[in-house]
C-alpha cells in the first residue's frame, strides 16, 4: 500500500495565552508541534503499512522550519518525507493548500491512500482533506476512527453524532482521521537516528507543476478581513459558604431568576 | 464554462462514458464525443486517464458577471426522516441575510421521498425549495449529494450557500467548494452583510478559540460557509407560509458513487444528543476518576438533562467522544450548563460559552471557568454536586 500522510506544523494552541492588559494573543514562547490529529493519521498509516506492506510518505506544506515536523514523523516510523516550500505558496487558504498538496500527490503517482488528520488545531477548518479528494478526482472518507483493509477494499467507521456509520470503499481514497482509541506511537531510538540523518527533499512550485493562478494568495478565494479577540462574557457571581449553604443559595437564586 | 474532448488525445478507452451523469458521451469512430445532453458539469474531466478532456471553467467563471448570482441557499440535512435543527436555524439566519440583500432564501432538499419536509422548510422561512429526489439519496453520500448539489448550483447560481458545520456538512461543503473553485469558510459563529461591499462577512473562531477571524470571499461565487449548530435560534414555524417547489430530475450513475454505506450503528440514542439539549451537566478532569460521572449523570437525571464532558475527561477515557463539548467536540448552547470539575480551558469555553446560564463548580477559585460562569461555587465537587442533586430533587418534586 502506498500511503501519503499530510501533516501540518502548528502552534500548540493549548499553550496560547491572552495578554490580560492588551487582550491580544501572546505568540512568543508557544511551541510548534505536529498537529495532534495528523499524528493519529500517521499512526493509522503506519498500522496499515505494518500489516499490509508498502510505504508511508509524509508531506507538509510550510516554511523551511516545518521540516522539523517531518523529522518527527520519520522518527515515529514514516519511510520518507517531502516538504513543499515556496514563497509562491504563501497566503494559501484551504482551496489553494489542498491544490498544492494534491499536485505533490499527483507527482508521486500510484498513491492508494492519502490520510490527513480531521482538522488542524490552529485553523480548525477540516476542509483540506475533502478538497484534496476533489482536486485528485478520487473518493473521500471523513471523520474515520477505524479502518480494515481486505486487500481490495476498506471498511471504515465514520463518526456520527449518535454513533458511527460503517462505510466501504476502494482505494484510491482520501481519508481524514479523528482521535483514535490508541495513542500515536512515540519515536524509537532507531527512528530518531534515521530522522536525524535523513535529508528531507524540498519541492517548490516548479517541481510539482503548480499553476500560479491556483496557488498561494492568488489561488485563494477567501481572504481574512479582520482578526479580533473574542468578547468574554461578563464575570458572574461567586456564591460563598460551605457546600450545603452555597447550594441552597444557588437554588434560591435560580428560582428567583425564574431559571428553574 | 465549456467541455472539450481532444480527439487526437483520446485513446478510446470509454472510461469517461461511465463518469457522465447525463449519458452525454458516446463513442464515434473509436473516439469519445459529447452529445447535446452535456450540461458542462465537468464530472468527466478527472475520469480521463490521458487528460484528453478539457473543462474550461476558470475562464468561463471569471468572465461570468458575479452579479448574475442571486439568493441565499441553505443545504438541508436530515437523518431518519427528520430535518436537523441546524438546517432550520440556518433558514432563519439565511432569511435575515437575504432580506438585507433584497433577495430570497431557498432550501436545498436532497433525499429519497422527502418532499413532505418542504412544509417545515416553508414554515421556517424558506421562499423556495429546490428538490432532488431519488433512491441514490436515501442516505447521505459524498458523491451522490455533491453531484446533485453542484448541478443545482451551476443551474440556478445562488450567491450565498450555508451548510451546518456537522460531520456531513463539513464533508459535503469542501467537496462542492473545490469543484466550483470557490471559497468556503468553516465553522462560522456569526454572519452579517458588510455594508460597504455587500459581501457576507463570515466570522469564526480560530487558534483554538483564542481569536476570531472575519473572512470575505470577494471575487468567487457562490460564497460558501459552514455554520455551527446552535449559534442561531430556530425560527418559530408559521405553517400558513407557503413557497415554491422547484423540482429537478437528476439520474445518478452508480459508478460515480465511490463509497457504500453498510451499516448505521448507534452508540447512544437520546442520551448524547447534546446539541439539542436544554440542560447539560458536564464533568471534567476535576472529578479525578471515571466513577465521578455517575454523580454527574445523577444530577443530569434530576434536571432531565444530558451529560457532557471536557476533552480532558474524554482523553482520559472516562467518557466516549460523542459527549465532548468544545472546539474539537460539540458546540452547545443550552438554557443551563453546569460544569463540574472543569477548569475551563479556552477550547472548552469555545464550545459552551453562549449557554444562557452557566453554573461552575470547581475547587480552584482561579479556574478560568469562573470567568464565564453566571454562578460559581468554589468547593469539592464530591460535596457540592450531591448536595445540589439532593436539593433539586426536593424542590423539583
Amino acid at each position: 500500500m502506498q500511503i501519503v500522510v499530510c501533516v501540518k506544523q502548528v502552534p500548540d494552541t493549548t499553550e496560547v495565552k491572552i495578554d490580560p492588559v492588551t487582550n491580544t494573543l501572546i505568540r512568543e514562547g508557544v511551541p510548534s508541534i505536529v498537529n495532534p490529529f495528523d499524528k493519529y493519521a500517521l499512526e493509522m498509516a503506519l498500522q496499515l503499512r505494518d500489516k499490509h506492506g508498502g510505504k508511508v510518505t509524509v508531506i507538509s506544506m510550510g516554511p523551511p522550519q516545518a521540516s522539523a515536523a517531518l523529522r518527527e514523523c520519520i522518527a515515529m516510523g514514516a519511510d520518507e518525507a517531502v516538504l513543499l516550500s515556496d514563497r509562491a505558496f504563501a497566503g494559501s487558504d484551504t482551496l489553494a493548500t489542498s491544490y498544492t498538496l494534491s499536485q505533490a500527490v499527483r507527482k508521486m503517482g500510484n498513491v492508494d491512500l492519502v490520510i490527513c488528520g480531521k482538522q488542524a488545531i490552529d485553523g480548525d477548518t477540516a476542509q483540506v482533506g475533502p478538497e484534496m479528494a476533489e482536486h485528485l478526482g478520487i473518493g473521500q472518507l471523513t471523520y474515520i476512527s477505524t479502518i480494515e483493509f481486505d486487500g481490495e477494499k476498506l471498511i471504515a467507521h465514520r463518526e456520527q453524532d449518535e454513533g458511527y456509520d460503517v462505510i466501504e470503499a476502494k482505494p484510491p481514497l482520501v481519508v481524514t482521521i479523528i482521535k483514535l482509541a490508541m495513542d500515536p506511537r512515540i519515536p524509537t531510538v532507531k527512528g530518531t537516528a534515521k530522522a536525524y540523518r535523513s535529508e528531507i527533499p524540498v519541492w517548490t512550485a516548479a517541481d510539482i507543476a503548480i499553476d500560479p493562478k491556483s496557488a498561494g494568495l492568488e489561488g485563494s478565494p477567501t481572504l481574512v478581513r479582520r482578526i479580533f479577540t473574542p468578547e468574554r462574557r461578563g464575570k458572574g457571581e461567586l456564591i460563598q459558604g460551605d457546600s450545603k449553604e452555597a447550594v441552597d443559595l444557588l437554588v434560591d437564586k435560580l428560582r428567583q431568576a425564574k431559571i428553574l | 464554462m465549456s467541455v472539450k474532448i481532444l480527439s487526437e488525445e483520446c485513446i478510446g478507452c470509454q472510461t469517461c462514458i461511465d463518469s457522465c451523469p447525463y449519458g452525454a458521451i458516446v463513442m464515434k469512430d473509436d473516439k469519445a464525443v459529447l452529445t447535446e445532453a452535456c450540461t458542462f458539469c465537468g464530472a468527466c474531466e478527472s475520469s480521463c486517464p490521458v487528460s484528453a478532456i478539457l473543462v474550461e471553467r476558470e475562464k468561463a467563471e471569471e468572465s461570468q458577471d458575479i452579479s448574475s448570482y442571486k439568493g441565499v441557499w441553505v443545504f438541508i440535512e436530515h437523518r431518519d426522516g427528520r430535518i436537523r435543527n441546524v438546517s432550520l436555524e440556518l433558514i432563519g439566519e439565511g432569511r435575515k441575510l437575504a432580506q438585507e440583500l433584497g433577495e430570497e432564501v431557498s432550501a436545498v432538499l436532497i433525499g429519497d421521498n422527502v418532499a413532505e419536509m418542504s412544509k417545515e422548510l416553508f414554515a421556517s422561512g424558506a421562499d423556495n425549495v429546490y428538490l432532488v429526489e431519488g433512491s441514490a439519496f436515501h442516505h447521505y453520500s459524498t458523491d451522490a449529494y455533491s453531484i446533485a448539489f453542484t448541478y443545482l448550483i451551476r443551474k440556478h447560481l445562488p450567491s450565498v450557500i450555508l451548510l451546518g458545520a456537522t460531520n456531513d456538512g463539513r464533508d459535503l461543503g469542501p467537496r462542492v467548494a473545490a469543484r466550483l473553485k470557490t471559497g468556503l469558510t468553516a465553522d462560522c459563529t456569526s454572519l452579517s452583510i458588510d455594508p460597504e461591499t455587500r459581501l457576507v462577512a463570515w466570522t469564526r473562531p480560530a487558534f483554538g478559540g483564542n481569536i476570531m477571524a472575519t473572512i470575505f470571499c470577494p471575487d468567487n461565487r457562490p460564497q460558501m460557509g459552514t455554520v455551527r449548530p446552535k449559534v442561531f435560534k430556530k425560527p418559530v414555524p408559521d405553517y400558513n407560509r407557503t413557497g415554491k417547489i422547484i423540482r429537478e430530475e437528476l439520474a445518478i450513475n452508480e459508478k460515480d458513487i465511490r463509497t457504500k454505506l453498510i451499516d448505521v450503528v448507534k452508540v447512544c440514542t437520546f442520551s448524547c444528543n447534546l446539541e439539542d439539549a436544554e440542560i447539560i451537566v458536564s464533568g471534567g478532569r476535576g472529578l479525578g476518576k471515571p466513577e465521578g460521572f455517575r454523580m454527574v449523570e445523577e444530577l443530569a437525571q434530576v434536571l432531565k438533562g444530558t451529560v457532557g464532558s471536557s476533552r480532558a475527561a474524554v482523553d482520559a477515557g472516562w467518557m466516549p467522544y460523542q459527549h465532548q463539548v468544545g472546539q474539537t467536540g460539540k458546540t452547545v448552547a443550552p438554557k443551563i450548563y453546569i460544569a463540574c470539575g472543569i477548569s475551563g480551558a479556552i477550547q472548552h469555553l469555545a464550545g459552551m460559552q453562549t449557554s444562557d446560564v452557566i453554573i461552575a463548580i470547581n475547587k480552584d477559585p482561579d479556574a478560568p471557568i469562573f470567568k464565564v460562569a453566571t454562578y460559581g461555587i468554589v468547593g469539592d465537587v464530591y460535596e457540592v454536586v450531591p448536595a445540589l442533586t439532593a436539593k433539586l430533587r426536593e424542590v423539583l418534586q
